[in-house]
């Protein structure tokens, strides 16, 4: 569980980057947070693994103050995968890319080949175990960080933009892996500017501007709320759009559709009751 | 990374800011040399403190001293060093004079620091490859320079990213011994590398699509030209470097020990 009290953040430069934050994300939530460039999403998700520590107010990790243990500790707990692979891709191969953080927490080596193993094959990376992380592609390279940090299987798991620089198929593959860490009591908090893929996720999302949050609850409540999104410089995903502006006609359709499934079973009813 | 904030450039308009940048560098220089002539504490510390008000009239106080507090981990070495060195040299006791060289190399070292951070401090980049290429320096040479300045604020950004990213994963960079420590900064190291090659590869990509090197001539936007201000700021510089000539020259400079009589 991860609690923030009135969470302040000051940069050293002077930036005021969180302006009074309290939230309570539960075991096993599945959160987005989304919101404009400069929001302060990712600063306040590098609270999460205390990476950074509050100016003002506090941040518990399963009832433990953030201030209190070191990154280290937190991360065996908080998995953290960065929005840039590049940012962290550094040994000879793929398999020991993962396996560094393993020697880190200091699993035992047959402990390590197990792990890696499970990590390779979990994200489809098997045939790369002896490549070099530089010779993948982007997308390729994203999947390498992510099992780096799964590898150790953390409780929490913090992604930030995962979805950049992924083709649609890659993007659906992720939606399920996230789906399905969910079903194993995972509680993952991903940062995203890509409504359409939160929109299919459809996990609680919590909306910030300025500092603050702005919105919080379902994303079928948060994204189908146009004044709310305007504010948060947020255009709402596709099938949420046509629904707002179908209720706008006065035809009796629901305002908060964002599932297509769900808009296919509505339009159906809606075209039969017609036809007879 | 605290250091780098004192090179960095921030935009604001100043006296010190609007001179010519080509003025600027030579007073960096000038005080370069004559922190270079004086080895007692008496005029590094005058050198020290004659330059404040030129951080003050720039504005840039809170970064001026960001920088110095960054400079304050290699001062202290510095002086150490100093210190041990000539206390092993004076027969293992600490005189005065010995105190009064580290000192100074210290306060050497600070006005250093100081000089090339209110140039830093004040000089866009922008104006410094102007400056340059207006002094007939090739465009080669000048276009890579202003670069590297450039990107040392990014680079030093991307640093702390990355040392975010491996302190994830379970990294801890004050950890082990000596040897240990230092093999703790190859996961840092290879992603900054990796990713500045990287970004030059780009960067050279992004400037021959546009045109780079397509005639031998190459027009300026602006043009650097001397103001009423520059000829001031010049004549103080070349007043504060014939004065310590002078100094160096024909004055005998008083010791600590003699100041600290005088008091008593």
């Amino acid at each position: 569980m991860i609690e923030a009290q009135d969470l302040h953040f000051t940069y050293p430069n002077g930036v005021e980057a969180l302006k009074g934050i309290s939230l309570t994300i539960h075991d096993g939530e599945f959160v987005a947070i989304m919101g404009e460039n400069g929001a302060g999403k990712t600063t306040l998700v590098k609270h999460f693994n205390g990476l950074l520590k509050p100016t003002l107010g506090k941040v518990l990790v399963d009832g433990v103050e953030t201030t209190k243990v070191s990154v280290a500790s937190l991360a065996r707990k908080v998995g953290f995968v960065f929005q840039n692979p590049d940012h962290q891709l550094f040994s000879e191969t793929v398999e020991e890319e993962i396996a560094f953080a393993l020697k880190n927490f200091g699993f035992s080596a047959d402990i390590i080949e197990k792990r890696v193993t499970w990590a390779l094959n979990l994200l489809g990376l098997t045939q790369y175990r002896r490549t070099s992380p530089f010779m993948l592609s982007g997308g390729e390279r994203k999947r390498v960080a992510l099992a780096s940090v799964l590898a150790w299987d953390p409780t929490i798991l913090i992604l930030d933009e995962p979805t950049i620089g992924q083709d649609y198929q890659q993007k659906e593959k992720l939606r399920q892996f996230i789906l399905q860490l969910k079903a194993q009591g995972k509680t993952i908090v991903m940062v995203t500017h890509d409504v359409e893929f939160v929109a299919e996720c459809n996990p609680r999302v919590l909306l910030m501007r300025g500092g603050k949050i702005v919105a919080d609850g379902e994303a079928r409540k948060v994204l189908t709320n146009p004044e709310i999104l305007e504010h948060a410089s947020i255009v709402p995903p596709q099938i949420a759009q046509i629904f707002i502006q179908l209720s706008e006609l006065n035809l009796d359709f629901p305002k908060d559709v964002i599932d297509v499934y769900e808009a296919r079973e509505i339009l159906l009813k809606t075209l039969g009751r017609r036809n007879q | 990374m605290s250091f780098f904030e004192g090179l960095r450039f921030r935009r604001v308009s100043s006296p010190i800011h609007n001179l010519d940048p080509r003025i600027k560098f030579i007073y960096a220089c000038a005080i370069f040399v004559i922190a270079i002539l004086f080895w007692e504490f008496l005029p590094l510390a005058v050198l020290f403190v004659i330059q404040i008000p030129f951080v003050l009239i720039a504005g840039v106080k809170r970064e001026w001293i960001r920088s110095m507090r960054g400079a304050a981990f290699l001062a202290s070495i510095i002086f150490l060093t100093n210190l041990i060195f000539s206390f092993i040299n004076a027969g293992y006791t600490i005189t005065l004079s010995s105190l009064e060289y580290a000192l100074a190399m210290t306060l050497r070292f600070l006005v250093l620091i100081e000089s090339f951070s209110i140039f830093f401090l004040t000089t866009s980049p922008d104006h410094l490859g102007l400056a340059l290429e207006q002094t007939h320096v090739p465009y080669e040479f000048c276009f890579a320079f202003t670069t590297a300045v450039r990107f040392v604020p990014v680079l030093a950004e991307e640093a702390q990213t990355i040392m975010d990213a491996q302190k994830a994963r379970g990294l801890e960079l004050e950890k082990g011994n000596f040897l240990k420590r230092i093999r703790n900064y190859i996961p840092i190291l290879i992603p900054l590398i990796v990713s500045a090659i990287r970004r030059s590869l780009e960067l050279a990509e992004a400037m021959e699509s546009r045109a780079w090197g397509a005639t031998k001539k190459r027009t300026n936007l602006y043009v650097l030209k001397m103001k009423r201000n520059d000829f001031v700021f010049i004549a103080i510089t070349v007043g504060i470097l014939a004065a310590a000539i002078f100094v160096r020259l024909y004055v005998t400079v008083p010791h600590l020990e003699i100041i600290l009589k005088g008091f008593t």
